[in-house]
């Protein structure tokens, strides 16, 4: 279990718990979070479940494969250094405490 | 907008979409979301893939919580199908008896298999499609144990994804199409030359340019041959129909509404009834990107427009331009589509199709008009990107040796600040 804080752009704030092994993306659709589309259902082919990994972040994120890092090239709004796709992030204890800022579009 | 609210008939990813993006725009009258099936809407994609193997429960393939149409005052009522549209009065009468009066109807009412039309099709058992949970629920459980002959009948995505599963399961798989080549209308010859290849690698038989005339069945009326033109019988314990779909157009064309192969809207997804929008597998809208009108079945297609008429309800109509975009996955194949590449003149192949990554650049006069890819997402993502702006990528660029679509991705359009 996971405390996970979703910003959104209007400034919005949710913060929820998220089961293991459910990934940020799911967390989102479980708990009515909107901003998250996941048109693809989370096989990393849509990138529409686009979020932007908070600056201040420390906690241990998994490594970004090659597949996430081609999606992120078509996302909506465009990617930073700090994009990543939800549907690729699964939430463990190490994670408790994950802030994600949502992208002003998703498609 | 008066006091009878939204009626969306048709509880799939479209219907789904369009309650949930209403109150994301604030709409506060009341939405009542109307499904035949008896369950919560889930998604469809997995239902030829992952839920068939068992990496995904029927749980997890629910587009929503329970919890999310109790959240935001949507009511779900399911295992009941509409049966009539009183325009005049715009109520909604239900089969079981339930009317339901309406300011905006919308139709996302889906579509459904084609049936075979040859002797034996109807009448046996073990002859199936796949379209909804039931379906795959029912294949799952004879795609589960010891390994069966399978004959698919299509070598559409669904049959295409469905006999590599079966593969994957270890069931003995031939494919049969009509047409000369796979997926002839949405791929072009490359690209379908290159899935067949991978399912011949597979195991799989695959019967190009052959029609099935016959399906028999053992004294129990379980089928056990398909019989091929020519006369040759390919032995069976399962046959799976993947002919494509007719869209759901009864309802509508029984109000009166303009239907031909999909309910006809305009660019805002109206009927020809402005109180009526219809999107979806069921709806032929004027694409911009087809210069002509089409009917879509995608996911895309349906979530876009599930939008776009949100829209429309709430005062605020724009027309439906969405890029299409289509995806499949058969074995380690990743399949994407941008745009629709029906019609193009001319194709340029970047990367090598034998080696597992490649896109196929469709172009009609000069100008780019979709992209499919193999295992080369960021050409996909692209690809995208440019269709939706207008693209000048000539198909001289795309030829140039070392070329590389990143280097054209479009300065930034904005940035998320994070103040």
């Amino acid at each position: 279990m996971a405390k996970i804080t979703y910003k959104h752009p209007s400034g919005t704030v949710t913060i929820v718990d998220v089961e293991a092994p459910n990934t940020v993306m799911r967390g989102a659709k479980l708990n009515n979070i909107e901003g998250i589309e996941a048109q693809c259902g989370g096989s990393a082919q849509c990138g529409t479940c686009h979020v932007y990994i908070d600056e201040a972040n420390e906690l241990p994120l998994p490594a970004m494969d090659s597949v996430e890092d081609d999606v992120l090239y078509g996302t909506a709004c465009d990617r930073t250094e700090r994009s990543r796709l939800s549907c690729q992030l699964p939430v463990s204890d190490e994670l408790d405490g994950l802030v994600v800022h949502l992208p002003e579009a998703q498609s | 907008m008066g006091p009878r609210g939204v009626v969306v008939v048709g509880a799939g990813q479209g219907g789904l979409d369009t309650a949930a993006a209403l109150r994301g725009r604030g709409y506060t009258g009341r939405i009542t979301l109307v499904g035949d099936e008896p369950v919560v809407p889930y998604q469809r994609p997995p239902l030829s893939k992952g839920f068939l193997t068992g990496a995904m429960t029927a749980g997890e393939l629910e587009l929503r919580p329970r919890s999310f149409f109790a959240a935001h005052d949507i009511e779900l009522v399911s295992g009941n199908r509409a049966a009539k549209i009183d325009r005049e009065g715009r109520t909604v009468l239900l089969e079981s008896g339930t009317s339901l009066p309406y300011d905006r109807l919308v139709l996302a009412t889906g579509a459904r298999p084609r049936t075979l039309p040859v002797p034996g099709a109807a009448a046996l058992s073990g002859v199936l499609t796949l379209r909804g949970l039931a379906d795959a629920e029912r294949l799952r459980e004879r795609l589960t144990g010891p390994p069966r002959r399978l004959v698919v009948v299509g070598a559409g995505f669904i049959g295409l994804e469905l006999a590599a599963t079966a593969r994957k399961l270890g069931h003995e798989v031939t494919v049969v199409e009509a047409q000369a080549r796979a997926l002839a209308r949405a791929l072009t010859p490359v690209m379908s030359a290159r899935l067949v290849a991978e399912h011949l690698d597979a195991g799989v038989r695959v019967l190009l340019s052959r029609e099935v005339t016959a399906l028999w069945g053992d004294s129990s009326g379980r089928v056990e041959v398909v019989e091929l033109d020519g006369g040759e019988r390919v032995p069976a314990d399962l046959v799976v129909v993947g002919v494509g779909v007719l869209p759901n157009t009864e309802l509508a064309a029984a109000a009166g509404l303009q239907v031909g192969d999909g309910v006809i809207v305009d660019a805002h997804l109206r009927t020809d009834d402005p109180d009526i929008h219809a999107l979806g597998d069921c709806a032929r809208f004027p694409s911009p990107h087809a210069g002509r009108h089409v009917r879509l079945e995608s996911v895309q297609n349906a979530s876009g427009q599930a939008a776009c008429v949100a829209a429309a309800i709430c005062g605020e109509p724009v027309a439906y331009t969405a890029v299409p975009w289509f995806w499949s996955e058969q074995y380690a194949l990743r399949l994407q589509i941008a745009g629709l590449t029906a019609g193009h003149d001319e194709t340029v192949v970047v990367g090598d199709p034998d080696g597992g990554r490649f896109s196929v650049f469709c172009f009609r006069e000069g100008r780019l008009t979709g992209v499919e890819s193999v295992n080369r997402p960021a050409d996909h993502g692209i690809a995208r990107r440019l269709l939706a702006t207008g693209s000048d990528l000539a198909p001289d660029e795309v030829r140039r040796p070392g070329f590389d679509l990143k280097t054209h991705v479009h300065t930034p359009r904005e940035r998320l600040s994070h103040a």
